[in-house]
């Protein structure tokens, strides 16, 4: 019979750890396909944020805090997670609310990730449970920080593989007063990453560029002051000329846009694995041609394709002879690394063996 | 501070490792007469010096493999150097030690305006990064104050910061691969031109490891777009107090400046001295800058100005072209080399919650009277990351000493308010001994695991980061 552990606290949760033997599953709000089959950890028993310095731009939270929550708090002071974490319900299909721990966990960034940086870069501090129940701290809760290394980076994205994140620092940024999305419409992938790809080598500080296969409409997003987007949205038009069909939306249409592209709302419904492909930019039009694929949203300038394709495919089948990365979202046991090398996979294992010598953190992920 | 004792066997050795060496690399490639080894005794923390046992200047990413792999199998120590321009003794040699430079590796070799890279090799110095881009329009953006000198790789060791970091990040936010070439002489290939790498993030603990875990030969690098253009004002407020609340304000009020810089009476009074820029006699003063076109310049001054009011500034000054932001940051540039006119001066590196700018700032005039030392603040306001000049006198018998204590009780306070030992610099050796302060056992514990994996045998750049009693048994290869 499979168990669930929660717990109230680091302490009780290193506890458990120091005696733990068999393996386990570690979950925040399970809002990702993922699931091994041991004894689940639910992390959400720890949670509340723990201090909150809007004149720092800095906040620190409990790992198990709902990302609902944390931007809730951040949106009474005209603040935000400027990375925009990717909320993946829909088109997974998996119910429960995101927590900050599980966001950084799987460095979940969205659209904004292009200008402002990845859930990585946001990243201050952390504490976390190693596997023999030692509970470590890294980084700290102010901007600039070399003192030691870097391990922040290292726990992020890591998926629960090396540790259990028990507190997290971050750096949150203002929320933009206004915004617009210029739309370009009837245009392909080539088309669209040459747009996408034109618009962000501006002055104009586009930090949202994304395509719609189906729709074969790039949307290309400004935000900051009133006066300041209008002149923007205005030189953009300049630039993109006259021949192209363009439409702006601005304000609450922008923002609901932008919702859609943050929750792949336009292959939600469709059936298939959801597979979350990062390449270079302008390697994007030639991936899609490769995929053949008829809907999906490229991201990032066209560096992030994400689409839902036939189950069964492995990463390196995707990829062929580009250089990047590929990840099957909806695979139970996903995240297998797609790297040939065997020194650097040698260094993975030899570093999740250090920080977990029992083996018990989410066996079989990453691996 | 301390460094540990050569190893004598190793030292017995020189002629059959140096001979090892040469005949693996090209004939001009390693050197070790004293006399031109002599240039490589020390970096820009210069109160520390010592020859290293030879030094090795590899044309390319393969002579580096075999360096190492060399000097792997010899069991000898080996210090990675980019420019040699770090204050905190992050290259500084031990007399057993093999210094392998990339200075001699600086071409660009890949310029991709569409993907927004560049790829280089990491000899390249900050500042001809962004000199190979800029006739288009573009830059590199991680600018610390020695970019005219130093070198790429020393940047990626220490997680380089610079003034404009509050808009752009540091180097590890604009570093998007690199070729690292292992104690073992494996040249990996981590992340790339695309944004996402595969399985663990090598690449973020990479950078900022302060050349402990490999040589970065290769880096790619994020380049943007310039913007329209900068414009900086200055503001004079009668209390550090007061300037800190306008900070913290100008921040809440959702308007990102790429700079907001902030100096302290003696600051203000050495650098008049110098450079007479016409700054205020104030307590504090701060110069933040806004970037975009000029109507976006003016929408943010306007914001900023109106903020600034609401707080009794003694001095407002608005730039409204190129001479007047000159004139604006002549100051503040000319600060250290004011200070250094004065005395000798040792710049800390330590950060702080913003909240505890004036508390902090009290605490060390306070230690400056203790210390009998003086000290002048100018250092990074919005994100907290200070820059104390304590003044002394090299020449003067055991003032370094006291100079050192002082700075240790400084940053001691900076992780005692929540803060860190460096925002920028690294910790090198000069930070070394105080990491117990900021970290537990566990901690650091945690740390050299990963060296642990990368370099067993603990011979990168071994001695530095770690407190050495900590790493003692490591370095004596005790396996772990």
């Amino acid at each position: 019979m499979r168990q669930t552990f929660k717990f109230k606290d680091e302490q009780d949760l290193a506890g458990f750890v120091r005696e733990r033997v068999d393996p386990v599953f570690i979950t925040g709000g399970q809002t990702r396909g993922v699931d091994l089959e041991y004894d689940r950890i639910d992390m959400t028993g720890i949670s509340g944020i723990v201090d909150y310095e809007p004149g720092a731009l800095t906040m620190v939270a409990k790992a198990g805090t709902t990302l609902q929550h944390i931007e809730e708090v951040l949106k009474a002071e005209g603040q935000q997670l400027a990375f925009e974490p990717t909320t993946l319900n829909n088109t997974l299909g998996t119910s429960g609310d995101s927590t900050i721990g599980g966001v950084f966990a799987t460095n979940a960034s969205g659209p904004r990730r292009i200008q402002a940086g990845a859930a990585r870069d946001f990243l201050l501090g952390v504490r976390y449970v190693d596997g023999l129940g030692n509970v470590i701290k890294n980084g700290g809760r102010v901007m600039k920080n070399v003192t030691g290394y870097d391990v922040v980076k290292l726990i992020a994205g890591s998926w629960g593989t090396l540790g259990l994140l028990s507190e997290v620092s971050f750096k949150v940024l203002p929320m933009p007063v206004a915004q617009a999305t210029l739309v370009i419409s009837g245009i392909d992938t080539d088309v669209a990453v040459d747009v996408m790809t034109s618009t962000l080598n501006t002055a104009f500080d586009v930090n949202g560029v994304a395509f719609d296969i189906a729709e074969q409409r790039a949307y290309v997003r400004l935000e900051g002051f009133e006066k300041s987007v209008k002149y923007r949205t205005k030189s953009l038009i300049e630039i993109l000329g006259t021949q192209s069909d363009i439409i702006v939306y601005e304000d609450a249409e922008s923002a609901n846009l932008w919702s859609n592209i943050r929750t792949l709302s336009a292959i939600s419904s469709q059936s298939g694995d959801l597979w979350k492909i990062s390449v270079r930019p302008t390697d994007g039009p030639k991936l899609v041609q490769r995929l053949a694929l008829v809907s999906g949203i490229m991201d990032w300038s066209g560096g992030l394709i994400w689409t839902k394709l036939e189950a069964g495919k492995a990463a390196r089948d995707i990829l062929g002879e580009f250089q990047g990365h590929a990840v099957n979202l909806s695979a139970k046991t996903g995240l297998k690394l797609s790297n040939t090398n065997p020194a650097l996979t040698y260094l993975h294992g030899a570093i999740r063996n250090k920080f977990d010598p029992k083996g018990i953190f989410n066996p079989g992920l990453m691996g | 501070m301390e460094m540990p004792a050569p190893d004598q066997f190793t030292l017995s050795r020189k002629t059959e490792i140096v001979a090892r060496l040469r005949a693996a690399l090209s004939a001009d490639v390693v050197i070790d007469d004293p006399a031109e080894t002599k240039a490589y005794e020390c970096d820009a923390l210069s109160a520390y010096r010592c020859p290293p046992l030879a030094v090795v200047l590899p044309h390319s990413t393969e002579e580096v493999a075999i360096a190492l792999k060399i000097c792997n199998e010899m069991n000898v120590p080996v210090v990675p150097r980019g420019a040699g321009t770090s204050l905190a003794g992050g290259a500084l040699p031990t007399a057993d030690s093999v210094i392998i430079g990339v200075a001699r590796m600086n071409d660009v070799l890949e310029c991709d305006y569409k993907n927004r890279v560049i790829r280089v090799q990491t000899g390249r110095t900050n500042l001809s990064v962004t000199g190979a881009v800029e006739e288009d329009e573009f830059f590199y953006a991680p600018d610390p104050s020695s970019q005219l000198a130093c070198a790429i790789a020393g940047n990626i060791a220490m997680n380089s910061g610079g003034a404009h970091c509050l808009k752009y990040g540091v180097t590890s936010n604009n570093l998007m691969g690199v070729k690292l070439v292992t104690m073992q002489g494996d040249i990996l290939d981590i992340g790339g031109s695309h944004l996402d790498a595969d399985g663990l993030d090598l690449l973020g603990v990479i950078c900022g490891s302060e050349g402990q875990l490999g040589i970065v030969t290769e880096a790619t690098l994020r380049i943007l777009h310039k913007p329209e253009g900068a414009l900086p004002v200055l503001m004079g407020f009668d209390s550090n107090e007061v300037a800190g609340a306008c900070v913290s304000d100008i921040i809440r009020a959702g308007v990102l400046p790429v700079a907001i810089e902030f100096m302290d009476r003696p600051c203000i009074r050495a650098t008049e001295a110098f450079a007479g820029a016409g700054y205020p006699d104030c307590e504090a003063l701060l110069i933040v800058e806004v970037e975009g076109s000029d109507l976006e310049i003016e929408e943010q001054l306007d914001k900023i100005l109106d903020i600034a009011k609401t707080h009794n500034p003694v001095e407002l000054r608005r730039a409204s072209d190129a001479a007047e932001a000159g004139r604006i940051w002549l100051g503040r540039k000319s600060a250290f080399g004011a200070m250094g006119q004065i005395n000798d001066y040792m710049c800390l590196d330590g950060t702080i919650p913003v909240s505890q700018l004036p508390y902090v700032l009290r605490r060390i005039s306070e230690l400056s009277a203790e210390f009998g030392l003086d000290v002048g603040n100018v250092f990074h306001a919005g994100d907290g990351n200070m820059h104390p000049l304590i003044l002394y006198n090299a020449n003067k018998e055991g003032d370094l000493g006291k100079c050192e204590a002082f700075g240790a009780e400084i940053l001691k306070l900076c992780v005692e308010v929540g803060g860190c030992l460096t925002g920028e610099h690294g910790v090198g050796i000069e930070k070394r001994d105080l990491m117990s302060v900021q970290f537990s056992a566990l901690d650091l514990e945690a740390q050299m695991k990963i060296k642990d994996v990368f370099d067993p045998k603990w011979l990168l750049n071994a001695a530095k980061v770690f407190p050495l009693d900590v790493t003692q048994s490591r370095r004596d290869g005790c396996p772990q």
